[in-house]
């Protein structure tokens, strides 16, 4: 159900994560943080600002740029009970150090019988928007969710943002932890309006597996997560006005996946449109339709999916625009459902 | 080299203006004519003018997300790539690539926006001239900051063990993004790292062109005749940020001077005058490459942006059935691929 937001302060998503990690670090001597530019910079997405003048160069690390070495080096101190948070500054850039991720990472609490704890968090930026191209634009949700063993988050919100990240320092199991360049509240790239909220001063968690109805309605379910939470509850604004009522289902993280909260909406809309900036084949979108046909397939009317078409992001910005689903493109999929 | 260097000074000062365009006063990364990032090579240019200058069409360059000035030196075809960054049709990519990935066959010059990704590549290259045994080479450039990243260590030791012809060049800046280079490695002198892999290093010490051209005859010609791969490191300045936009809150002012003191372009200038060059004939060098720089930018602008259905295509080289709407088959004979 959708959150009640108490507070009046309004955060932007960065700030948000950021004030759950510099409140872990402070309780726990055995959280540290590492990655590119995390230092000085403040992370090129600022999802480290200003850890390193409270914390020190020792516990926010600038490390070499040899993602194996760093991140396998967070596996290796996790696995030694310490709570790094390792960031990849790209999405993209997984490829150079997937061993790390996969093999190691994932993998070891299950190779090991479960003797073997890996409690770190890796952060990562994805998402396009911006014009940056097929090596930078990246989400690869379903990548990471399809690879078992780590669970994987994706906020769209500041409140979210933050309570997830208490939730991710905290879980004794890897997290990969996606964020939307565009819903960060940077300077440089706008955000939509939606993804700075309330957030409550103190600490507070949001369980992974349990997705956040962001709006409700009767006549179809939008199911989608970051950024795309944003693009649907504009269309749904938009479909309201043709007296078209969407329910929009933000799913906050992929594994675990609240398979719930999606067939519950489903059975009582019958119409279903899945939205993702990733790839179509073999990803999220396919997952959550399977999902619902197993399950509640007596109760499905119409299923649209929108997502990547199978290529890579293109550069050029009419190119960009036709790959990515837009909040057009989303009113046009829910209409066509009725 | 003169002409390299000054020819991709004026261009990326124009791109910087073009860039620029639509971003001010606010700057919004995705607004104007050139979104995306843009990393701009200003104070790398002695490096690729002094190495390229040794190469042929047929030789093979791979550049890192910093790749105006080499590509400039390498021959690749100015207006299309400039097409490219301004996302058209008619760019060296159809605009699908963009300023980080940036491919002119017609010259064997390819980009990877990936930290070091491009010198496997490179060893590709060189391995494919050795296997048909041609005297063509390859040269991959990186910046210091990728010199940790697996993927170069692992191709100096197979370019090593195979003794290729393959030049790796290494761009010392100081800086990887807000990174100074004191914080990656503990090695000042990074042509050292080829004795761990029992090849020849050298390091040329100040963005000196003569040097570099020196250095580099050597390296280009130690593998052109057979004599194996060479890792040759460039002292460079980085006169900007990093990328545009970034506002270099991490880099000490005293830096930003000592870098913009010291400029490879002007020190050949004065080398040039001094071996009795012409002030006029320099100056007759800046003006054409101004105008051929202007022309390609003009010519860029004007070109057509892509048809959005074309975001469908060229996935593949061979297109399974289906893959793209407007041509859902190979006509029968027309090259399946294998023929
Ligand atoms: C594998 C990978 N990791 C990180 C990045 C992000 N990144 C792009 S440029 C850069 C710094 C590169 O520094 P250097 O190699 O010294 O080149 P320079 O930018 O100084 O020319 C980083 C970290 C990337 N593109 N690829």
């Amino acid at each position: 159900m959708a959150q009640t937001q108490v507070s009046e302060r309004e955060l932007t998503m960065s700030r948000a994560m950021v004030e759950a990690v510099a409140h872990e670090m402070r309780e726990n001597e055995e959280v540290f943080l590492m990655g590119e530019d995390v230092a000085d910079y403040g992370g090129i997405f600022s999802s480290t600002d200003g850890l390193r003048e409270e914390f020190g160069y020792d516990r926010v690390m600038d490390v070499p740029i040899a993602e194996t070495s760093y991140i396998g080096a967070g596996v290796g101190a996790a696995q030694a009970g310490m709570r790094p948070i390792v960031e990849l500054m790209f999405v993209d850039f997984f490829g150079v150090a997937m061993d790390q991720i996969y093999n190691n990472m994932a993998k070891n609490t299950y190779m090991s019988g479960g003797s073997v704890s890996v409690p770190m968090v890796l952060t990562t930026a994805v998402g396009g928007t911006y014009n940056d191209a097929a090596q930078h634009s990246q989400t690869l949700y379903g990548t990471f969710a399809h690879l078992p063993g780590m669970k994987v988050v994706v906020p769209s919100t500041a409140y979210d943002a933050k309570g997830l990240m208490h939730n991710a320092i905290r879980d004794d199991d890897p997290v990969v932890y996606m964020f939307h360049k565009r819903l960060m509240g940077l300077g440089w790239m706008p955000a939509p309006d939606g993804p700075k909220t309330g957030v409550p001063e103190e600490e507070y968690t949001i369980p992974f597996g349990v997705a956040d109805v962001k709006r409700e309605g009767a006549d179809a379910t939008v199911v989608t997560l970051g950024l795309h939470v944003h693009r649907a509850l504009e269309a749904a604004e938009a479909l309201a006005e043709d007296g078209i009522d969407a329910e929009v289902i933000d799913l906050r993280t992929l594994t675990p996946l609240d398979t719930e909260t999606v067939l519950e909406s489903v059975r009582k809309t019958g119409r279903l449109v899945v939205v993702d900036e990733d790839y179509r084949s073999y990803g999220v979108t396919g997952e959550i339709v399977a999902t619902a046909a197993e399950d509640a397939l007596a109760d499905l009317e119409a299923v649209r999916r929108l997502a990547l078409p199978d290529v890579p992001i293109p550069y050029s910005r009419p190119l960009e625009n036709e790959v990515l689903p837009g909040a057009d493109d989303i009113a046009a999929a829910v209409r066509d459902v009725q | 080299m003169y002409e390299d260097m000054v020819t991709a000074r004026y261009y990326e000062e124009r791109l910087q203006e073009e860039y620029l365009e639509g971003k001010q006063p606010a700057f919004d990364i995705s607004a104007g004519p050139i979104p995306g990032e843009l990393h701009l090579a200003a104070g790398h240019e002695a490096s690729g003018a002094g190495v390229c200058i040794h190469l042929r069409d047929d030789d093979t360059v791979t550049a890192p997300h910093r790749p105006h000035h080499v590509a400039i030196a390498k021959g690749v075809d100015l207006k299309r790539m400039t097409a490219e960054i301004f996302g058209r049709e008619t760019g060296l990519g159809k605009g699908k690539g963009g300023h980080m990935h940036l491919f002119d066959p017609d010259v064997n010059f390819a980009c990877s926006g990936i930290i070091a990704q491009g010198c496997p590549p490179a060893v590709g290259a060189a391995l494919a001239a050795k296997k048909r045994n041609t005297d063509s080479v390859a040269v991959a450039f990186l910046g210091e900051g990728a010199i940790d990243q697996g993927g170069f260590l692992e191709s100096l030791n197979f370019a090593s063990v195979h003794d290729l012809p393959v030049v790796f060049v290494v761009e010392d800046n100081d800086w990887a993004i807000s990174m100074p280079k004191e914080r990656i490695t503990d090695v000042e002198d990074g042509s050292r790292r080829a004795e761990g892999f029992d090849m020849h290093g050298a390091r040329v010490d100040h963005d000196d062109a003569c040097d570099v051209y020196e250095a580099a005859e050597e390296a280009v010609g130690r593998a052109r005749d057979g004599n194996g791969p060479t890792l040759l490191e460039v002292q460079v300045h980085r006169r900007m940020g990093h990328f545009m936009g970034d506002a270099e809150g991490y880099r000490p002012d005293a830096d930003v001077e000592r870098h913009q003191a010291r400029d490879s372009i002007e020190r050949l200038a004065a080398d040039l005058r001094g071996d009795g060059v012409d002030e006029a004939d320099l100056e007759a060098i800046r003006s054409d490459a101004e105008t051929r720089v202007d022309e390609a930018i003009e010519w860029a602008k004007e070109q057509p942006e892509p048809d959005p259905e074309a975001a469908h295509e060229d996935a593949f080289t061979n297109p399974p059935n289906g893959v793209t709407e407007e041509e859902p088959a190979i006509a029968a004979g027309d090259g399946g691929g294998d023929d």
